[in-house]
């Protein structure tokens, strides 16, 4: 199943089991929305829960999170995360404190979802990663999800919660807005599904990073598309005798320290591999949060982040290939981690 | 709902087209034969003409008025219906405002509150308007409206409370500046800090509204300044509930000033009121110092808003006598004889006195015995709350995140807990700090 369909099968099932749902973006009705995620739900559910906005980011993000604050469950959909910095106040100011400031009088479950990252040949203005961003945000939730099942299984976990939230005497509630990281690169990208991923009660809980690869020597956290070339290294690596450990984020805030801290106790080395830039990066996060724990007594070698070049993303595609970790980067940087290269 | 949209397209249509035929039978302007374009309706001319106004004499847009300056109805006036009972309401809302503003704003000048604002020579706009609304209409303010809630029987305590920050604080566990009021049950979303956020969330509550079945019964109803009206959220806010239409009701206090920036250094066109017409949006311009005025204004706004399911912009016209905050010296910028003149001739709870004594329904004993109730009730209040603790001092943990609480906020919990049994019992700074806590931070020290 491609990450494309993983998606519109989340958004389809929770929009059927709860009517609060509903989308809201640019061109996401009539058009199918820009990558064709949203595809077909017009069709299913009509104009009143698949709503065309005009072309405001901060107005249809403050309308997602006055519907929210009314008690329903939108799904704000950005044509890219580059266009939701016009919303960003919305998203951090208002989305993200008034459950606080309220003193838990209003939920604000607004899901703010859309692609992130760098894509391909489309310059500086529109590729760039928000994960540090985001995560940095106390009161937001921030999803960076890689494969199929991450993203079917992560963005139903949000509504699963949410409706539940509707009954105000539920003890479970989850009134948290939560901004949704994909990549338009995997949108296209098929993965198997597991029997369990397919069934329409498939969830995953946000704040645990997967191990996607179990090794000994060397650990390798990446998010999203990074995920990919991390695993791709691994497999190189094993070739040289190497067994890195692949650790799947997930999830950015809350980030789960834990598994990486289990993880570089048993490798004693840890590389951090994403497509944003370096400074104060998600790398960043993990590094001072190791230093700063239990961890550091295990490691052998200094840690390093491999990120995308410290630049506005250049257009030109020789220098745009350069400004982005690939596979081989990262098969060398684990190999420097274990002292094999330099 | 798409029986509806094509419903109110057609009376869309029809206005349009009974505008243009207007436009065709005035003698300078084109005829029948030039047709109109395709698509737009808009009729097609021969002459190059630019205009500037969204009136049909090309002059500013008027304002709505029906008491003069001593009371009485004015020439020709739409008086709204209102009986003396809800007249005697409305009055003695307009006089608590200011007297519980007088309380506070000393409060806040002893150093016991960090922030206040007033809402002196606003009293008609906003207790008019509020006397309008429906008790569950939903209000989204700035933070100059806490009349709304005075009206709506949010209650003096609930307000101090709030202000204070104490462990009565309904509005938010003290977690707010003071003013920033919020309350599920009195329809009134919290106080967002960011100015003009509030409006695009106010089109969002509307939809919310159009999906439940308050659907034709309720509006939400909005709050602002004329220097709000700047920001980019006002002008997607109205494109909002016009476009994807819900039933949003604008209310724009144009007090004259945005902390110094005078209201005509906010807009070169004629207020805010020239823009609904852009938006496709009802408007309204309306003295707001004159609480009837205010009250027939937003009645009809709020029918229109309702019925057709769409925003309306009523812009109250008035003046704000009092410094913007406490954080401001307005004699900096603007001279304390404008400010005198002002209280004086224009002065909406006094024009509103003089109506209601020519009505018979007012006295001056009436007027003593009034002042001298809220005055005791509003210091009665105070001094209830004023010996009150703060919430429970774990509360700073709490509703960052609803559900499960991450491990991030819980490694905060319990290194403060540590600390605190560490140095809570013996260390004098915190053991006196704790002491103004509700439950005295025992919760911790016990752990
Ligand atoms: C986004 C944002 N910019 C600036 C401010 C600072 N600020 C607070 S109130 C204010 C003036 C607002 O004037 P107006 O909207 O006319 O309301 P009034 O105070 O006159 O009631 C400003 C600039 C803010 N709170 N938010
Ligand atoms: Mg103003």
């Amino acid at each position: 199943m491609t990450v494309r369909d993983a998606l519109n099968a989340a958004m389809e099932e929770e929009m059927l089991r709860d009517e609060t749902v509903f989308i809201l973006g640019e061109e996401v009705a009539r058009y199918n929305g820009a990558y064709k995620v949203t595809k077909g739900l017009l069709d299913k559910f009509g104009e009143r829960r698949v709503v065309d906005t005009p072309i405001t980011e901060m107005g249809f993000a403050g309308v997602a999170v006055g519907a929210a604050l009314a008690g329903l469950r939108p799904i704000c959909e950005f044509m890219t995360f580059n266009f939701a910095m016009q919303a960003i106040d919305q998203i951090v100011n208002s989305a993200g404190k008034t459950y606080y400031m309220s003193g838990g009088n209003v939920p604000c479950p607004v899901v703010f979802r859309g692609p992130n990252g760098a894509a391909a040949g489309v310059a500086a203005q529109h590729s760039q990663d928000y994960a540090a961003w985001y995560g940095q945000v106390p009161g937001l939730k921030v999803v960076s999800p890689w494969s199929a099942e991450d993203c079917k299984g992560l963005l139903k976990y949000l509504h699963m919660y949410s409706n539940l939230c509707f009954t105000p005497q539920s003890a479970i509630r989850d009134p948290n807005p939560v901004v949704f990281l994909e990549n338009e690169m995997l949108y296209g990208v098929s993965f198997p599904m597991s029997e369990a991923a397919l069934q329409d009660d498939f969830l995953l809980p946000i704040g645990k990073a997967k191990v996607e690869r179990e090794g000994s020597d060397v650990t390798i956290v990446a998010h999203s598309k990074m995920v990919t070339h991390s695993l791709e290294a691994a497999e190189l690596l094993a070739k040289e005798g190497i067994k890195a450990e692949v650790i799947n984020l997930r999830s950015i805030r809350p980030l789960d320290i834990d598994t990486i801290k289990k993880s570089v106790k048993k490798t004693n080395r840890l590389v951090t591999v994403e497509g944003g830039f370096p400074a104060f990066s998600v790398g960043s996060e993990i590094c001072a949060q190791i230093v700063e724990s239990e961890a550091f007594d295990y490691l052998d070698a200094p840690v390093e982040r491999v990120t995308g070049a410290d630049i506005p993303t250049p257009y030109a595609k020789n220098l745009e290939d350069l400004a982005f970790p690939d596979t081989p980067l990262i098969v060398k940087v684990a190999k420097r981690a274990l002292y094999r290269t330099n | 709902m798409q029986v509806l949209r094509r419903a109110t397209l057609t009376s869309r249509a029809v206005r349009t087209l009974q505008s243009a035929r207007r436009w065709l039978q005035s003698p300078s302007l084109t005829t029948e034969r030039h047709g109109y374009l395709p698509d737009s309706q808009s009729p097609i001319t021969p002459e190059l003409k630019f205009f500037n106004s969204v009136t049909d004499h090309g002059g500013k847009i008027p304002t709505y008025r029906v008491l003069d300056g001593v009371g009485m109805p004015i020439d020709g006036a739409e008086m709204p219906e209102i009986s003396e009972t809800f007249a005697r309401k409305i009055y003695e809302n307009m006089v608590l405002l200011p007297t519980l503003d007088t309380l506070l704003y000393n409060v806040q000048r002893q150093g016991k509150i960090s922030f206040y604002v007033t809402s002196y020579g606003e009293e008609a706009t906003i207790i008019g308007s509020a006397a309008a609304l429906a008790p569950d209409d939903e209000v989204l303010g700035q933070y100059r409206e806490s009349g709304v809630l005075l009206w709506r029987g949010f209650g003096l305590d609930n307000i101090v409370a709030q202000c204070l920050g104490n462990e009565e604080d309904t509005s938010g566990k003290g977690k707010q500046m003071p003013v920033h009021f919020g309350s599920p049950q009195f329809h009134f979303l919290t106080i967002s800090s960011p100015l003009a956020t509030q409006i695009p969330h106010a089109a969002g509550v509307a939809y919310a509204i159009t999906r439940s079945p308050r659907r034709g019964k309720n509006c939400a109803a909005v709050y602002f300044g004329e220097g709000a009206a700047s920001e980019g959220d006002f002008h997607a806010g109205m494109l909002f509930a016009s476009t994807i239409p819900s039933p949003t009701l604008f209310i724009v206090r144009n007090n004259g000033f945005a902390i110094s920036t005078p209201a005509a250094e906010q807009y070169h066109g004629d207020g805010i009121a020239a823009r609904g017409p852009g938006y496709g949006v009802w408007t309204v311009r309306v003295d707001g110092n004159d609480v009837l005025a205010v009250l027939g204004a937003i009645r009809e706004a709020r029918k229109r808003c309702i019925e057709e399911g769409r925003g309306v912009l009523v812009e109250a016209m008035t003046y704000r006598v009092g410094h913007h905050s406490t954080s401001d010296d307005s004699f900096a910028y603007r001279s304390r004889s404008e400010v005198e003149d002002k209280k004086r001739i224009d002065n909406p709870i006094t024009r509103f006195r003089l109506f209601m004594e020519s009505q018979g329904w007012w006295s001056k004993d009436e007027e003593d015995a009034l002042r001298a109730r809220l005055k005791k009730d509003v210091m009665q209040a105070f001094k209830r709350a004023e010996g009150m603790q703060k919430p429970e001092l774990q509360e700073m943990f709490t509703d960052v995140y609803g559900g499960e609480e991450p491990w991030n906020i819980r490694e905060q919990r319990e290194e403060l807990a540590g600390l605190l049994k560490k140095y809570g019992n013996d260390w004098e700074p915190w053991k006196s700090e704790l002491e103004r806590f509700k439950g005295k931070g025992q919760e911790w020290l016990k752990k």
